[in-house]
């Protein structure tokens, strides 16, 4: 798990700076033996399974105490790497640890980290209850305090948000719910919503809604550029598993395509490489409009239609509106397809083929 | 020392309840029933108990196989409605009633409990303005029998819990009764004519159906418990002041 890599980086950095500091005072022996018991105990701290540690397992303690270790190994971090302790950011910690424990694992979450400890372990619950026993919450007893006094309230606009996912929502409340519970929670939020005066508690349903991010605003659309003749033109390049292509696309043209200097019809024989090229300025119905200069390598002839097409669809952005981007967007055209070829498996033929099962 | 506190409540109401001519009920046998306003009952006027009658408590159990063991507490039935005797009800009631109000007294942890959905939101908000703690949804196997396990080590359990109905919604008893027996934990609980009541410590015999009775027993108990606990404060700040008066004395 996570935990444990940033347990050790963060305490062995600790132990560092200790054994710098007491390097005169503690005779080395002692030093030695102090740094193998605590190498120990978090080995041993390793082989405990987080994961299926119960509720508590975190006191507040000690949490404090990582933080005050997190804290202390950025200094000393900061010091290693001779950068000034006090500006010292995450990305900046990220980099050092990096670069002072490469890896060559592909898994991000197997990869050593070093995060604050809020991060790295999960959010607890204090104790629910006070020092004579009695808990604080009016429904302790049912398990699910917070969840069941949700709708306990005595009480927008939400275009362009959702409700909380189950997963953001047992974040916060700090409790495991089912998905009977969650679907409950919804059909309630809902049947709130359909009240006449239901503005009134906007305020309580906002805390259970999350802004969508409009995912148009993220695309950067390059400036028309024109060339000598006052004729707009366009560039824009695209990937699919290994073939990468370029096109120009030039306005007031005829709708020729011209692939690596020869006729596109020449270069894919096959109809379904040139609807690919086809469908975007298809389903813009702007086919006749635009004259294109493609070049296009690697890969195999589906794949170069396919990069060719994401090519297209990115160098036609200048030339659309923001309402035709958007649907753009949506109709799927301007997310590159992320497949490539599943690598082969020792034991089995391909990537999933086995080899041929003998009974005997 | 301290005075008990309930021979309290019941002479002391002064609340105007109006009688309920039209009520709604719920269930296919609505149509049947009949506010038995007027029995002609040997009882003592107490205030308690006309007022007791007045309201359409000893309404139609609608599911009328009546449990042998509440033979006692029935007079009989009369067109299908199983009539409780009120007489005892009082009785009953009464003693419940002091006990929880000894129980709130010591300052001990009170659960409501009922599974009827129709009165969810009333005892849950009873209980917030008690100061008390309810529980009107899905039990958890292991509530009171797996505690430590479930909220952590060093939970306490409840000290008494109030059953509002001590059925749940497949009318089978609610596994609260039998496991507060098993932890040793009394129990107050209104039992209907179709409940079994050798479980509960303080049964009081009455309809569980109806909300006006419902927010009758709601409201008698958030009494009940507020004045034991503003007596419990008022013994406090005596004792602390026949306290400060014997330092500064001596």
């Amino acid at each position: 798990m996570a935990a444990s890599g940033g347990r050790t980086v963060g305490s062995f950095l600790w132990k560092c700076g200790n054994c710098c500091f007491n390097f005169n005072t503690v005779s080395s022996n002692l030093t030695r033996q102090v740094l193998s018991r605590q190498l120990c105990v978090s080995a041993v701290l390793h082989r405990k399974n987080l994961a299926a540690a119960g509720p508590e397992k975190f006191s507040e303690e000690f949490i404090k105490k990582q933080v005050e270790e997190f804290n202390i190994g950025k200094r000393h971090l900061a010091n290693m790497m001779g950068e000034d302790p006090e500006t010292f950011t995450q990305g900046d910690i990220n980099r050092s640890i990096a670069y002072l424990f490469p890896s060559g694992l592909f898994d991000k979450k197997a990869k050593p980290l070093m995060k604050h400890p809020d991060e790295v372990f999960p959010k607890q619950r204090a104790v629910q209850w006070g020092a004579d026993g009695r808990p604080f919450h009016f429904l302790f007893y049912t398990g699910k305090q917070s969840y069941y006094s949700l709708m306990h309230v005595s009480t927008g606009s939400l275009v362009g948000s959702r409700w909380l996912l189950k997963e953001e929502l047992e974040e916060l409340l700090v409790e495991t719910i089912s998905e009977h519970d969650y679907a409950r929670f919804i059909q309630l939020m809902e049947r709130l919503l359909s009240l006449p005066y239901c503005s009134v508690e906007e305020d309580f349903v906002q805390r259970y809604r999350r802004q969508l991010e409009i995912q148009s605003s993220k695309q950067q659309v390059q400036p028309l550029q024109y060339d000598q003749h006052g004729v707009a033109y366009s560039t824009g390049d695209g990937r699919r598993k290994t073939a990468t292509g370029t096109v120009l696309l030039r306005d007031s043209g005829s709708g020729s395509i011209s692939i690596n200097g020869t006729n596109y019809v020449h270069y894919f024989p096959v109809l379904q490489d040139r609807e690919q090229l086809m469908f975007p300025l298809h389903f813009m119905g702007v086919l006749g409009r635009f004259d294109m200069q493609c070049s296009v390598s690697g890969g195999g002839h589906s794949s170069q239609a396919g990069a060719l097409r994401l090519a297209i669809s990115r160098a036609m952005l200048s030339f659309l509106s923001e309402g035709q981007v958007e649907t753009m967007r949506q109709a799927g055209l301007l997310t590159p397809d992320p497949r490539i070829k599943e690598r082969k498996k020792p034991g089995q033929e391909g990537a999933r083929r086995k080899f041929t099962w003998k009974k005997r | 020392n301290f005075m008990p506190v309930c021979s309290l409540g019941l002479c002391g109401l002064h609340h105007p309840w109006l009688v309920a001519a039209g009520y709604s009920c719920s269930g296919p046998l609505c149509a049947t029933a009949v506010a038995v306003k007027t029995l002609p009952l040997q009882t003592d006027s107490t205030n308690v108990t006309d007022k007791i009658l007045n309201l359409p408590l000893e309404m139609p159990d609608f599911f009328r196989c009546a449990d042998r063991l509440m033979e006692p507490y029935l007079f009989g039935s009369r067109l299908d409605q199983d009539i409780i005797d009120l007489d005892q009800t009082v009785e009953h009631l009464q003693s419940a009633l002091n006990f929880t109000a000894h129980i709130a007294y010591r300052g001990s942890v009170i659960l409501f409990v009922s599974r009827r959905r129709q009165f969810g939101h009333l005892v849950e908000s009873t209980a917030q303005d008690c100061g008390e703690y309810a529980h009107t949804r899905y039990w958890q196997g292991g509530l009171l029998t797996n505690a430590p396990i479930q909220y952590g080590p060093g939970v306490r359990l409840p000290d008494l819990i109030v059953f509002f109905s001590t059925l749940n919604n497949v009318f089978q008893q609610h596994v609260g009764v039998r496991d507060a027996a098993k932890m040793n934990i009394p129990t107050v609980g209104l039992v209907d004519s179709n409940c079994n009541p050798s479980l509960v410590t303080y049964p009081v015999p009455g309809n569980d159906d109806t909300p006006a009775a419902m927010e009758l027993y709601c409201r008698l108990f958030k009494m009940t418990i507020n004045r034991a606990k503003d007596k419990r404060r008022q013994m406090e700040l005596l004792q602390g002041r026949s306290a400060v008066g014997l330092t500064t004395s001596s």
